[in-house]
């Protein structure tokens, strides 16, 4: 995984809740056996004219000034629906690397760590605060400093945002999860050999 | 120290919690198909690793599957995941219930009808309707594909303690009213996010009341109200749903398990973060009528306006659900006109759910200009329906009769609503495009889409002769 490294980028503002991964990422698009290649069809339904080439100069996302962000700003219980992780797939093959919002579904959220993307949660105010002065200057850059865990912005705005420590480590050196739990694989193998004896019906039978 | 059974759950299956780092939780069960897993095996490829309990993983393919000319899969890209997810099981020895299985069918139904979760487990599938499992009294979830990986290569997941959750459920349901309709009077109340954070415990008389495909339908869609789980403890009607089947244990292993089970409920007087609570008696036949599945009001009601909510986001919602839906504030839902039904999916396709169709439309035919499709869970379902004879009544009403996979429900496999199409559909999710980019769905239960298909528009079924 990428290692997640301070930066200042481009905010863009997607004022909606409740965005789905359907929304996200259209099931048709779910098809492919790789990871990559999915940035094309990010908010497929929304950013592009029923042609599905013609970018909708509507969709918020297709502004001039929002082109190159790498942070999203958005409403409340983003990324609910489905488990598909093709929806931070999509986001991070697109170029976003955050995603700023007042809550995310749960899985999805999960899922973002999984991919060098860092979901923030702020309050309401916050949001609504960052959201104004997207709105007031678009493209506006925003800095993201994860070790710090602070969001600062040229408005003056200062944030100091909460993050799982241990996620946020895998964050900053780009850990590998599965090499991570692998350091305890002796404490999955006693696990294994206790359960053995206590549920031998869920174990094949030697 | 009294506990709750997600809590006994976690303690029985918590490997290790180390001092700095995440929890690992070992699972017990992972359920897979061809949609979120092609990357996972990839990835144990790439990093030379292998599967630890191959024994632990049951498989199918569900998401792409025609329901007509099963085999024939048009789209080469979908084809080519098919085909991957059947290579992939069969380089790893798993067990799949795939293509020319006469056992295939939905994930989220054939794993049930094989006895393969059980009370007290933990269970994962890159599918957020695992939920469904909860039915069973297991911690049952959904994961994304890194998560799959890691299952594979390491039996545990990295997980953080959940919150815990009580939606108790007390009474009785009125006539016609379903799991279906408590799972979407729920969502009503806590919203699509209100469960985020926690694990439910589904409980009161109305829930024990349930069958286990009650259960199931209900348990399934727990994550539409953001929870990570839905659970029902484990009673006589799960004991006598698992006996006998393929992997649920035998013999003196039985009589053990059974104890075992028992001992997971939870502790009289343990205590829950939150408790919700609803009168099975207030719960009416529900009808979706925007993009959410919190977007729900009983089949007599109207569809509301944005200044029937208090809350800015919740109003914004109902006006651009409005919008996407073509409907006006105030109009009656029974004057809602559809165009497609269906039923199905692994919320609503299993064999009482069909029998709860079929008892609605026998001796009617669908209404003039409606298409109406009724696709089984799994091939089980469909041989038992046919049993029954129900194939018979859905032909005779008009109704088409497919074969399993999962659809209409999200469209992968070409079955799917066109721009501006209206369904009422059994299954889950009623988010804008799900069934097909323009496709406007209302989410209701088997009864409810056999009423509809006849009348053309929804009906409150408790006035249907």
């Amino acid at each position: 995984m990428q290692p997640y490294i301070k930066h200042t980028s481009i905010a863009a503002l997607m004022d909606r809740s409740n965005v789905d991964t359907d929304q996200i990422i259209p099931k048709n698009f779910m098809k492919k056996v790789e990871r990559t290649g999915f940035g094309i069809n990010l908010f497929h339904n929304w950013r592009y004219l029923a042609d599905n080439i013609t970018p909708n100069p509507e969709f918020e996302l297709n502004k001039p000034a929002f082109q190159g962000a790498k942070i999203l700003v958005t409403g409340e219980n983003f990324g609910c629906g489905s488990s598909r992780e093709h929806a931070p797939w999509a986001i991070a093959d697109y170029g976003f690397n955050t995603i700023i919002s007042t809550s995310f579904a749960d899985i999805f959220h999960s899922n973002c760590f999984k991919n060098s993307i860092l979901p923030i949660v702020v309050t309401a105010e916050q949001l609504a605060e960052l959201m104004a002065e997207i709105a007031s200057n678009e493209g506006v850059e925003f800095t993201i400093d994860l070790a710090e865990q602070k969001v600062t912005t040229p408005g003056g705005i200062v944030i100091n945002f909460e993050v799982d420590a241990f996620r946020k480590e895998s964050l900053l050196e780009g850990l590998d999860d599965i090499g991570w739990t692998l350091t305890h694989e002796s404490k999955i193998t006693e696990f294994e050999a206790a359960n053995k004896k206590k549920l031998p019906w869920l174990w094949p039978s030697a | 120290m009294t506990k709750t059974m997600y809590e006994k759950i976690w303690d029985a299956n918590l490997v290790h919690e180390p001092e700095s780092g995440s929890p690992l939780l070992f699972v017990d069960r992972h359920l897979m198909h061809e949609v979120t897993s092609p990357q996972a095996f990839e990835g144990l490829r790439l990093q030379n690793r292998g599967v630890r309990n191959v024994h632990s993983i049951l498989g199918t393919i569900d998401h792409c599957v025609p329901t007509k000319d099963r085999y024939n899969i048009v789209d080469a890209i979908a084809k080519k995941q098919v085909e991957t997810m059947t290579s992939n099981c069969d380089e790893n020895d798993i067990n799949l219930f795939g293509m020319d299985s006469d056992q295939n069918g939905v994930i989220h139904i054939i794993v049930p009808e094989h006895g393969f979760v059980h009370p007290g487990m933990v269970v994962c599938c890159g599918d957020s309707h695992t939920a469904t499992h909860g039915a069973f009294g297991a911690l049952a979830f959904g994961i994304g594909t890194s998560e799959v990986e890691h299952i594979m290569a390491t039996q545990t997941l990295q997980q953080k303690k959940a919150k815990t959750m009580l939606v108790k459920v007390e009474g009785q349901l009125p006539a016609y009213s379903t799991a279906k309709d408590i799972a979407l009077a729920i969502i009503a109340k806590t919203g699509t996010a209100g469960g985020t954070g926690y694990v439910m415990e589904f409980a009161g008389s109305a829930i024990t009341d349930l069958s286990m495909e009650g259960r199931m339908t209900l348990c399934n869609m727990a994550i539409e109200a953001g929870a990570r789980a839905g659970l029902v403890a484990p009673d006589q009607s799960t004991y006598d749903y698992l006996e006998g089947r393929e992997f649920a244990p035998k013999g003196e292993h039985w009589k053990q398990a059974v104890a075992h089970w028992e001992s997971m409920k939870t502790d009289e007087g343990a205590v829950f973060d939150e408790t919700i609570v609803l009168r099975a008696e207030d719960i009416a036949p529900q009808v979706s009528w925007g993009t959410s599945p919190e977007q729900v009001i009983s089949v007599t009601g109207s569809v509301p306006a944005p200044t029937d909510f208090d809350n800015d986001v919740k109003a914004q919602a109902c006006a651009s659900a409005l919008k996407y839906m073509d409907l006006k504030a105030g109009q009656k839902i029974t004057d809602i006109n559809v165009d497609i039904v269906f039923v199905g999916s692994c919320t609503n396709g299993r064999i009482e759910d069909f029998r709860a169709t079929a008892e609605i439309i026998k001796g009617k035919k669908v209404a003039t200009g409606v298409q109406a499709i009724a696709v089984p869970g799994s091939f089980p379902v469909k041989v038992q329906a046919e049993k029954e004879g129900l194939d018979k009544i859905f032909l005779e009403a008009g109704w088409e009769w497919r074969d399993p996979g999962c659809s209409m429900c999200l469209a992968m496999n070409g079955d799917e609503l066109k721009d501006g199409q209206r369904s009422a559909s059994t299954s889950n999710r009623n988010f804008e495009g799900r069934q097909g980019k323009g496709g406007r769905t209302h989410l209701v239960s088997p009864a409810m889409a056999g009423a509809a298909s006849i009348a053309g528009h929804f009906v409150d079924i408790r006035d249907w002769k």
